[in-house]
């Protein structure tokens, strides 16, 4: 099949960007989004010229380093699935795709439509951790979990960090993938003494870094690859509440 | 040379804790004065860093993802094992230590071993403590599952995503310890080579992925935890960037490389469905339990499986392996399926002129335990299979065939995983040590957080405080050759200017080694993969065409750096796969088999860890040898009829 | 008290000041309401109310004083967020899409700042009277209101009762978003009680919408007429 692509190009991350047109034939339904890019690139390459940077690794949905926003929807059309997941079967010949990086004042351009996220990695710092350090653990069943409550730490550390819930947002703010931190740690039994601490220092490290406004759309949920509920947000409204009405 | 792998005397069961005692300590308040650079932000490398750090060493990390939280540990799907028998069912450090030498195929040392079998438990309880999110019983304890084809359920895990809630573990621990100053995080930074100074690892040159700046970094120590080297294949299931670089740099320098050969080949991946494929999905082993593995018993058969009858199939591994039948062990289901393939049996789209696929298929399952009951042990694994292949696994049999997916071997280390090279420590599935020549399920996750929080602060504590190392900067003159190397190698890649893409390059090597050095291989394949090797390097050199800049961000030059290590590093591989002449666990010698066609070990000859030495590109390395002693268990045959 | 002031100005702060302020002023509008909807009993009744509010100004006082307060809060919270907000994003998709988001919340500083000025025109209206002069103007013996005979004059004009409708119209989509909102907010969020406290939110909304629109209505088609003889 064939396909029209508009894809951000921008050499720099503080040079002016722009969409440029490529018409690329030849692509099998079979492919990966991202390998259709490959193709691209390989044409790029072949004709000299200089290929579309873009960011994947894993290339099999849990890494969470792939990026893209097809047209206006990050991680594309497909629910529930990273770019990296997407098939081109779910496309028509002839299409007009357009591609661009994640978008938000947190997420600066590196090149393309790569994007520097060490913004997620200083909202960690600030308190997504139990402090145990190594060896000082006790015994694995000492501290039961029930299997719903598991389930649902799970559910909510199921989060794979790539942020397009902040690229989704209307607000570009960060809140489900802060609140799936704060809620995996928060519900377990091993996380419970440091939940306070926890909420407040790391919804200040999302402010500080620029993050939006929560205001309660939901659009980060429709996108979330791994369909994290937006319940976690509210558990996390709660907490916050709490720790800074509350605790010392 | 002479090769002492440091393992403490006395019996098995004491050797890790006489020695722990035996090893020199550092004083807390001194250990913020050393320096340790910790390469890689897997399990192994993370729980490293972390650990270090927490102990009150001065930790520098490296990672070229954008956040150590994306190293490719973080996509293990099934499981760790320790030895905890919480099911009662009679495990213990014992019975864990036995199953994995057994299931390496006698080709690892007893005593690294045993200790991994021994931290297992450990691993287990830190893990929990640190909020991993482990599958629970009603009553609020961890549940198990078996795995791998072992006889006791020892098998922890978190749905299918257990390397990523194990990894984000590390990673938050990690994090810590960046947020309390005591480690520096350096992401989209990759080393690109090792800096030894008088004999000893000083420090590592990197490149900035952002704006290409090489950069030099001195430590005392130097810890490698960069993963495996499988995507020397091209297509394999590691991730895009894993690469065999930073081994192969400290190689180079002088780091003696073992067992080169050992690669696992998974069975249970999704077919390449065309040439333009750059990467495999791994499915979960589990699939075998209730999935029936079959090909058409014609060649050429290219009916749709629901119009070829149940007497024209054959299930291959049901009639070869009767009593383990579908759940015959990782190699010996990937070659059967290799086997039938080859035999023009394959299913599936043609690829490169050939059907590589066979079929696993759910239909009697379905009929036997209901479309709902299947749907609750495989959704995610059938829903993961539809959403790339486009095909509905409950209507239609799925197709599978195996991908490489580990490598057992790695750079040497003693049994303190150490290299050769003194300061240069080796951990997870960059060493060598603990899987001999084939591993088991679900303990990969164990020796990657094992090396990492239990062995490696313990041992490099002992490094620091027995070597009296002079103080070194970046300053040193042996950092400003290294840099002026790195960068003229950057400038080499550029300045060729052919025609040719890097992956082109990639892919051609990756077909040859998949051929000649993939699932079996034979003296001539051999003999013409290293022939071949050096011919295409030479045209990677000479043709190879790499736009961009190098100060810019520039994908394909990080992949030409790498693709040009894979090309130097496969003839090792190749070389090493033809001087062992046997067949054991995933090196598979035709030659070398049972009347049956099962792998035939050479016990008297190649009971040893084959270890390499570097002579330059194109020369022959230097083969020596650790002879491996087993004390406690007895060498048998490994059989799955 | 300075952690008052970092916690308000805090992004989940903010949320929480958006919330509280947002369920005072749903308190208020529906109390406003139950006293608009007095006009059904007849005259008597709502001017009775009136009165009844004019005769205790230490009350109507306090009361315009807080809910004055409330409101600054609610309006310049919401522009100092929806700034904040635009920051967060500088460079705007060229493709946009929305998936989930509603109407009704991509609009509430719309509908929002939209209400403000009819508040304001609201206020001019009826109770400053300075709008429809002959309409609202002191029509009693002491000089008070005759509020019943303000409504339906007012309203008998279409252009007013359209203006109302429209304005009201406007506080339902508001509210449509708000009301759900703020339990999301508040993190009262349950899976068996949350999609009913949702539905509850939008059903209030629409009643809010019926209950204030039932009174221009019932003047436009003439259930509602000044008494015979009347000015």
């Amino acid at each position: 099949m064939k396909l029209i692509l508009h894809i951000w190009r921008q050499p720099g991350p503080k040079a002016p960007g722009r969409m440029e047109r490529f018409d690329l034939d030849g692509i099998s339904e079979h492919m990966s989004f991202l390998e259709m890019l490959d193709l691209l690139n390989e044409k790029l390459t072949a004709e000299g010229k200089e290929p579309i940077a873009f960011d994947s690794d894993c290339r099999e949905g849990i890494c969470g380093m792939c990026s893209l926003v097809i047209n206006g929807v990050p991680h594309g059309p497909e629910k529930g699935t990273t770019v990296c997941q997407l098939h081109m079967r779910h496309f028509r010949d002839g299409q007009e795709i357009w591609i661009e990086p994640w978008r938000a004042k947190p997420f600066p351009i590196v090149k393309d439509l790569v994007v520097d996220r060490s913004s997620m990695d200083r909202v960690m710092a600030a308190g997504g951790y139990v402090s145990v350090n190594a060896g000082s653990a006790p015994d694995a069943n000492s501290v039961l979990v029930g299997k719903d409550t598991a389930e649902q730490a799970f559910e909510a550390a199921a989060c794979i960090g790539c942020g397009a819930c902040v690229a989704a947002c209307k607000n570009a703010s960060g809140m489900l993938f802060v609140a799936a931190k704060v809620s995996h740690l928060g519900l377990l039994p091993q996380g419970r003494e440091e939940r306070m601490r926890r909420v407040r220092r790391m919804v200040e490290a999302m402010d500080q870094e620029g993050f939006g406004n929560c205001t309660n759309q939901y659009e980060c949920e429709a996108t979330c690859p791994k369909e994290i509920p937006v319940a976690f947000i509210a558990r996390m409204n709660r907490d916050f509440l709490k720790a800074a009405l509350f605790s010392s | 040379m002479k090769l002492d792998s440091k393992i403490p005397g006395g019996p098995l069961e004491t050797k890790w804790e006489r020695h722990r005692f035996e090893m020199k300590l550092i004083n807390p308040a001194n250990k913020r004065k050393h320096r340790i650079l910790v390469v890689g932000s897997g399990l192994a490398g993370a729980s490293a860093a972390a650990t270090l750090a927490e102990l009150g060493y001065e930790v520098d990390c490296f990672c070229f993802q954008d956040s150590p939280r994306r190293a490719h540990s973080i996509a293990a799907q099934g499981g760790i094992n320790a030895a905890k028998n919480y099911q009662n069912d009679g495990d213990s450090v014992w019975r864990l230590f036995y199953d994995t030498v057994k299931g390496g195929d006698f080709r690892s040392r007893e005593a690294n071993v045993y200790r991994l079998a021994e931290v297992s438990n450990n691993i287990i309880d830190q893990c929990a403590a640190m909020g991993v999110p482990f599958a629970r019983e009603y009553g609020g304890t961890l549940a198990n599952r078996s795995f791998g084809g072992a006889q006791v359920s020892r098998t922890f895990y978190a749905r299918g995503q257990t390397g990523q809630q194990l990894l984000l573990g590390c990673y938050s621990a990690l994090m810590r310890q960046v947020a309390a100053g005591k480690v520096r995080l350096h992401v989209r930074m990759e080393m690109l080579d090792l800096v030894v100074i008088d004999g000893t690892a000083r420090g590592i040159v990197t490149r900035n992925l952002c704006d290409g700046k090489i950069e030099s970094w001195a430590g005392d120590a130097v810890v490698l935890g960069t993963g495996g080297y499988v995507n020397v294949f091209f297509l394999s299931t590691n991730a895009m960037g894993c690469n065999v670089t930073a081994a192969w740099r400290a190689h180079r320098r002088g780091a003696l490389f073992a067992n080169p050969c050992y690669t696992q080949i998974h069975p249970t991946c999704i077919p390449q469905s065309g040439e333009f494929q750059s990467k495999l999905t791994l499915m979960s082993e589990s699939l075998r339990n209730d999935g029936r593995v079959w090909v058409p018993a014609e060649a050429g058969d290219t009916r749709p499986p629901h119009r070829i009858p149940e007497e024209e199939r054959d299930y291959f591994l049901e009639r070869k392996y009767p009593s383990f039948g579908n759940l015959a062990p990782r190699d010996i289901a990937s070659r059967s399926a290799k086997e039938a393939c080859d035999a023009g049996k394959g299913v599936g789209p043609e690829v490169g002129g050939q059907r590589r696929g066979v079929y696993l298929d759910f239909a009697d399952a379905i009929a036997r335990l209901g479309r709902e009951e299947i749907a609750g042990r495989y959704g995610n694994l059938f829903q993961m299979y539809e959403r790339i292949t486009g095909e509905d696994p409950y209507s239609v049999p799925m197709r599978i065939y195996p991908a490489p997916h580990y490598s057992m071997g790695g750079l040497w280390v003693d049994y303190n995983l150490m290299s050769n090279l003194p300061g240069l420590h080796v951990i997870g599935e960059a060493n060598f040590s603990d899987h001999g020549a084939n591993r088991l399920g679900a303990s990969a996750l164990m020796q990657g957080l094992a090396d990492g929080y239990f062995v490696l602060p313990y041992t490099i504590g002992h490094f620091l405080a027995t070597h009296r190392l002079e103080p070194v900067s970046t300053d040193h003159p042996e950092f400003r050759r290294i840099e002026a190397e790195v960068s003229e190698r950057t400038r080499k890649l550029l300045a060729v200017e052919g025609t040719r893409s890097v992956d082109s390059f990639h892919m051609e090597l990756g077909t040859l080694l998949w051929n000649q050095c993939g699932m079996s291989r034979t003296k001539e394949g051999l003999e013409e993969a290293l022939t071949r090797i050096p011919a295409i390097r030479e045209e990677f050199w000479e043709n190879v065409r790499v736009p961009g800049e190098g100060e810019d961000f520039n994908q394909s030059l990080e992949k030409a750096g790498r693709v040009a290590d894979f090309l130097e590093f496969a003839e090792l591989m190749c070389l090493d796969a033809l001087e062992r002449n046997e067949s054991c666990g995933g090196h598979f010698r035709e030659e070398y088999q049972t009347e049956e066609g099962e792998a035939l070990r050479d016990d008297e000859h190649f009971c040893h860890v084959a270890v390499w030495e570097f002579r330059g590109v194109g020369e022959r390395p230097l083969r020596h040898v650790e002879e491996l002693e087993f004390e406690n268990v007895k060498l048998s045959i490994r059989s799955y009829k | 008290m300075g952690w008052v002031a970092t916690f308000f100005r805090s992004s989940i702060g903010s949320k929480f000041l958006m919330a509280l302020t947002g369920i005072l002023l749903l308190f208020f509008v529906l109390g406003h309401m139950t006293g608009n909807l007095l006009i059904f009993q007849g005259a008597e009744a709502l001017n009775a109310y009136a009165h009844w509010l004019h005769d205790h100004p230490k009350f109507l006082w306090t009361s315009r004083i807080v809910l004055l307060a409330i409101f600054v809060i609610h309006v310049t919270t919401a522009i100092r967020l929806k700034l904040e907000n635009m920051a967060a994003r500088p460079v705007s998709y060229v493709k946009g899409r929305t998936l989930k988001a509603t109407l009704a919340s991509r609009s509430m500083v719309f509908t929002g700042l939209l209400l403000l000025a009819y508040i304001l025109f609201h206020l001019l209206h009826f109770t400053l009277g300075v709008v429809q002069k002959d309409a609202t103007g002191p029509s009693g013996p002491g000089g008070e209101k005759d509020v019943y005979a303000m409504v339906v004059t007012s309203f008998g004009n279409p252009v007013y009762a359209a203006g109302y409708i429209l304005a009201i119209a406007l506080l339902w989509l508001h509210l449509w978003h708000g009301i759900a909102s703020f339990f999301q907010t508040m993190g009262w969020s349950h899976p068996r009680w949350t999609p009913l406290f949702t539905f509850l939110g939008k059903a209030l909304s629409l009643l809010i919408f019926l209950g204030y629109v039932s009174v221009p209505f019932s003047v436009l088609t003439g259930l509602l007429k000044l008494p015979a003889g009347g000015n």
